[in-house]
């Protein structure tokens, strides 16, 4: 598909955590904690917030209606603003330079006085039911291939608590508090992004400009995207919590695809003048001698709706792995529903003839959909009247919400889009003005540009232009400096291919190279460097770490059988050089070039070309003395 | 040029890379800069050098009344009126995310549609008596808070509840306990975290409020929180309770005392919030509970704090400034300094009565035990027994409003008016959490 064609428009969300002493509003480390750690825990409930209007933001609301109770996991390296139980403290200045720092590498305008707002969250991952956060600079952007893309906010607020997922009750969601309050920056784009790859390219960018500063978090979750994604036609849809780089172009992707059949469902279901009957049906009567444990669980409970016309339309797949019923499901779920239809039955134990009476019950014909959910009126209600309206949407427009990534790059629904007036100020933090002596610092001691950078690396380096700019964009460009800096005898050039073609080949053949850390790297040159295997063993002995990142290098050689002693080595390369003795005498040096390939097909990758040549070298040049000296005798 | 706040306005900032154009709403500030709040919700200052402002339109006007959800709602016969009498303690407040102000909300219909639940315990009427931040109270408001709960009593309401400031809530409680003589119960409350965030403690503390004002409870009490978690709230005894935390729900705690009774907080059905009590109470309908208000008090009252090394001329400051009656908040059993004595025996003398508590606040005064203590009673102090410091400074000011005679005030002090002296000291379970 051409995103292109299609009007694709897409901004990024990133959330990188930093790498404080402390938290934003607190003392407290910013440690996360093995669960069983924690001290005591405790429940609360919340409420959402009236707005002038009288009215209550339409994202907050939502969450209200499932009414659940929060526990609260408390640790010793929390305390009672975590728990708000204490007004918070100032904003951390750690933080503050931090993100004024990444705002001047984004080429942004910081604003003169930093106010801390709240936004409303009620989902319970925020113990006061608002995160704080507060807007720091703007009007800023980086350039990519593809154009130029905006940088339009960056904000410094607290990361949430984060769930654990829920142990059996199904009411209760349970937060563990170690994460909370933990500095992060948020750094939206304009949506001037275009493609798919560019999307991806944004990422990895801003992800790098943020691992530059050698201030933020690094590792698995201290990274969050969202995808903000409209097609013409379609609808702006929130996707969140993408913690996988390698994932956004196919979730940019499965959207456009996700949209783009919905669209086409809509037609259809327009000319089969499809439509839905608001008839909640009580139908466990049906299920009363049922075979069915899905039903059994739910204490045999099931109620239904019809969709008229909508046969076959649950069962379409509108994204990889997921069919129309799939978002119909996904509203159900918030309510604690299972959903099953028409389009799939007979199965989880349902029979036959029990579908048949399903239909009967609701004079379905083979052109409608019959949707039931296993649960206890008080869930099912609510669970089927949001999947009437979803399904009533689908025949109207995509809706505008936000969704959650799935580790497939699909995703799923979570919660209408937030409105904008979720915000007023958090009065018990006073505002900090951004004097020009701080600003003047922190430019004074910016990290490197790249362009800065890429001279610098021909300069020392003697790196080609395309290289230079290869490594200064790579975020492996530190590990290159240590590596050149390390190991002399390595040549620029190999460092550069293996951080980058090689690596990127490797991800291509489904390597998880995200297991190699900067170590590995470091150990692999230091043996390369003593000629303790051959360079063109290189890929092969970072597929092996990335399986086995624990083991050593030196074990790995091994392993692979690439260690090659000298003296054998020698030994062959005499043996073979003697075999042809008669050859050498006649060609003199220039057997070597001939007699390379017979002593590579031996060695190849066990040890250096260049070290083998030597040897030949000598070899030869060893026969052609001894030759010299037996024909003077 | 004059900004107004509400103004909507564009700032063109000039900087190194070009021109940064703002726009947003004028905020009131306490800042040289002009803060205002963009369309995003955020609100950002801008120093007033090398920009360009232009006001796009004057104060947007604000919305009329809310929706017109206005409903008129029926008295249910079944369910008792409660009258909510409001000093500024706020139990409810809006947000008004266009200027970021949060305004304390005291109307029947506003406390009701912020906490529906109300509604289904009883007939809610709601009256503001005062409008203040409870450091800010004064005796003087006592006395007016009392008779507007006596009248409001006199005139059928079955239940009272008191919203209050936590900080004074304490001396309040007190105050109400001597002062008015109740057959229903008075309830006071208020929230630790205040009502403008979704994880406030107002709601629910109202709402167990309301389920004791509802009980069969004849006393003044203190409805707070008991826990960190939004579990059950404490009933405390009016006389015996003090805020011992200056942030956290659990902040009151009974002193020298088990709380009255707990109320076990449910969510999911009104019907199902529980109560539970500790200790015995007077009941609603009991034959000697008539309806009575004696709210007298002597305001030229004080409570000092002994420190050592205190110099004994504070004592004779407060004398010579006309003071009635003195509160010493002395160390472990109830000293002051050797030095004091004398002071202490002159204002005695004439004619001041000392009262003597002690700021370990936990355990009884008893001056028998050491020489000073023995020199205290000599010079003619009045033992505090078991009561909290403020219940003893509000309890001298209302007894020296009954009477001026000096064995009548001893006699008063050492008698359990309203609760405020056990008399029989237990060991304590104290509720502070860990």
């Amino acid at each position: 598909m051409d995103d292109h064609k299609i009007g694709l428009k897409a901004g990024l969300e990133i959330h990188q955590q930093l790498d404080t002493r402390t938290k934003l509003f607190c003392k407290c480390p910013t440690m996360l904690r093995d669960k069983k750690e924690s001290t005591f825990s405790f429940k609360r409930y919340l409420r959402a917030s009236k707005s002038e209007m009288g009215e209550v933001d339409e994202a907050a609301l939502e969450e209200e209606k499932y009414s659940r109770t929060f526990i609260y996991k408390a640790y010793d390296s929390t305390c009672l603003v975590e728990n708000d139980e204490q007004p918070p403290g100032e904003l951390n200045p750690e933080a503050v330079d931090i993100a004024l720092e990444v705002a001047l590498l984004l080429n942004m305008n910081p604003v003169d006085e930093v106010h801390t707002m709240r936004k409303i969250v009620i989902d319970g991952s925020n113990t006061c039911g608002f995160q704080r956060t507060a807007l720091v600079a703007t009007d800023g952007g980086i350039e990519t291939e593809e154009g130029f893309v905006g940088v339009d906010s960056l904000c410094l607020e607290e990361d949430a608590a984060s769930k654990i997922e829920t142990e059996g009750s199904s009411d209760a969601v349970v937060y563990s508090l170690d994460r909370l309050g933990i500095p992060l920056v948020e750094i939206g784009t304009a949506p001037d992004i275009r493609t798919a790859d560019q999307a991806k390219k944004v990422a990895e960018q801003l992800g790098m400009i943020l691992r530059s500063t050698g201030k933020v978090k690094r590792g698995l979750g201290t990274i969050r995207q969202d995808i903000n994604i409209s097609i013409e036609d379609g609808a702006r849809v929130e996707i969140k919590g993408v913690q996988n780089l390698r994932l956004i172009g196919k979730i940019v992707e499965n959207e456009v695809t996700r949209q783009t059949n919905l669209i086409k469902l809509r037609e259809e279901l327009k000319r089969r003048r499809a439509r839905v009957e608001r008839q909640i049906e009580d139908l466990s009567d049906i299920f009363a001698n049922t075979t069915s444990k899905v039903i059994k669980r739910a204490g045999g409970k099931v109620f239904g709706i019809c969709l008229r016309g909508f046969a076959g339309i649950l069962g379409t797949e509108i994204q990889p792995g997921r069919r129309f019923g799939s978002e119909l499901a996904d509203f159900a779920n918030k309510y604690g529903a299972g959903l099953m239809h028409t389009d799939e039955l007979p199965a989880y134990g349902i029979s036959e003839e029990e579908v048949v009476r399903l239909k009967r019950t609701f004079d379905a014909t083979e052109d409608d959909c019959v949707v039931i959910v296993a649960a206890e009126r008080e869930r099912a209600e609510p669970a089927l009247k949001a999947v009437l309206r979803r399904a009533e949407d689908a025949m109207r427009e995509i809706p505008k919400e936000t969704r959650r990534a799935l580790p497939t790059g699909s995703s799923a629904y979570m919660r209408p889009l937030p409105g904008a007036a979720r915000m007023y100020p958090e009065t018990d933090v006073p505002p900090v003005e951004i004097d020009k002596q701080r600003l003047q610092y922190i430019k004074s001691k910016l990290p490197e540009t790249f362009e800065h950078r890429k001279a610098r690396y021909k300069e020392k380096f003697g790196l080609n232009d395309e290289l230079a700019d290869k490594i200064s964009r790579n975020p492996h460009f530190s590990l290159f400096e240590r590596i050149m800096e390390s190991y002399e005898n390595i040549p620029a050039t190999l460092v550069v291919r293996t951080l980058t073609d090689t690596l990127a080949e490797l991800m291509q053949e489904e390597i998880e190279v995200e297991k190699l850390e900067d170590h590995h790297f470091m150990d692999m040159f230091k043996q390369l460097s003593a000629n303790a295997f051959g360079k063109e063993a290189v890929p092969e002995i970072l597929k092996f770490m990335a399986k086995q990142p624990e083991m050593s290098i030196k074990k790995a050689i091994e392993e692979i059988g690439l260690r090659a002693d000298m003296k054998e080595v020698k030994q062959l390369i005499e043996d073979i050089v003697n075999s042809k003795k008669d050859f050498v005498r006649e060609k003199g040096a220039k057997a070597v070039g001939p007699l390379m390939g017979v002593v590579m097909k031996e060695l190849r990758g066990k040890v250096d070309g260049k070290m083998i040549n030597k040897i030949l070298e000598e070899k030869v040049k060893e026969v052609m003395v001894r030759a010299t000296s037996h024909d003077s005798e | 040029m004059e900004l107004k706040e509400g103004d909507r306005i564009r700032i063109k900032k000039k900087t190194d890379s070009g021109v940064v154009v703002y726009e947003g709403i004028v905020m009131p500030t306490a800042s040289r800069n002009i803060v205002i709040k963009l369309d995003s919700g955020y609100n950002i200052g801008i120093r007033p050098e090398n920009v360009e402002i232009e006001v796009i339109s004057g104060v947007e006007a604000l919305k009329g009344e809310r929706g017109s959800e206005k409903r008129i709602r029926k008295v249910k016969e079944d369910l008792p009126i409660l009258s909510i009498l409001s000093t500024g303690g706020t139990i409810a407040s809006k947000v008004d995310y266009r200027t970021g102000a949060v305004s304390p909300q005291f109307s029947t219909e506003d406390i009701l549609e912020t906490i529906p639940e109300l509604g289904q315990i009883a007939n809610i009427k709601g009256k503001v008596i005062y409008s203040i931040l409870s450091e800010n109270m004064r005796a003087e408001y006592w006395r007016k808070l009392a008779a507007e709960v006596y009248r409001e009593i006199k005139n059928g309401a079955e239940g009272i509840i008191v919203t209050h400031g936590t900080d004074t809530m304490g001396y309040t409680a007190a105050a109400l306990s001597f002062m008015v003589q109740t057959p229903v119960p008075i309830v006071l409350v208020g929230s630790q975290r205040s009502a403008d965030r979704p994880s406030s403690d107002a709601a629910m503390n109202a709402i167990c409020a309301a389920r004791v004002a509802c009980s069969d409870l004849a006393e003044v009490v203190v409805v707070m929180h008991g826990s960190t978690s939004d579990d059950f709230c404490f009933i405390h005894r009016g006389t015996k309770v003090r805020k011992m935390h200056t942030s956290a729900r659990y902040a009151f705690q009974s002193v020298n005392d088990i709380p009255i009774g707990r109320v076990y907080y449910d969510t999911s059905n009104i019907e199902k919030i529980r109560l539970e009590f500790f200790s015995a109470y007077k009941k609603r309908g009991d034959k000697e509970l008539e309806l009575g208000l004696r709210d007298k008090l002597e305001e030229k009252c004080c409570l000092i704090k002994f420190y050592p090394g205190a110099d004994p001329a504070i004592l004779d400051f407060f004398i010579t400034q006309g003071y009635k009656g003195i509160v010493l908040e002395g160390t472990g059993l109830g000293h002051v300094s050797a030095e004091w004595i004398p002071g202490v025996a002159r204002a005695v003398k004439q004619g001041i009565p000392l009262v003597m508590t002690s700021q370990c606040l936990y355990g009884t005064i008893c001056d028998r035990v050491y020489d000073t203590g023995r020199d205290l009673l000599h010079a003619g102090i009045i033992e505090g027994d078991d009561m909290l410091p403020e219940t003893a400074l509000v309890k001298l000011m209302w007894v020296l409003g009954q009477t001026t005679d000096m064995e009548e005030v001893r006699h008063l002090m050492h008698e359990n008016i309203a609760g405020e002296i056990r008399g029989r000291s237990v060991k304590e379970k104290v509720h502070l959490e860990i």
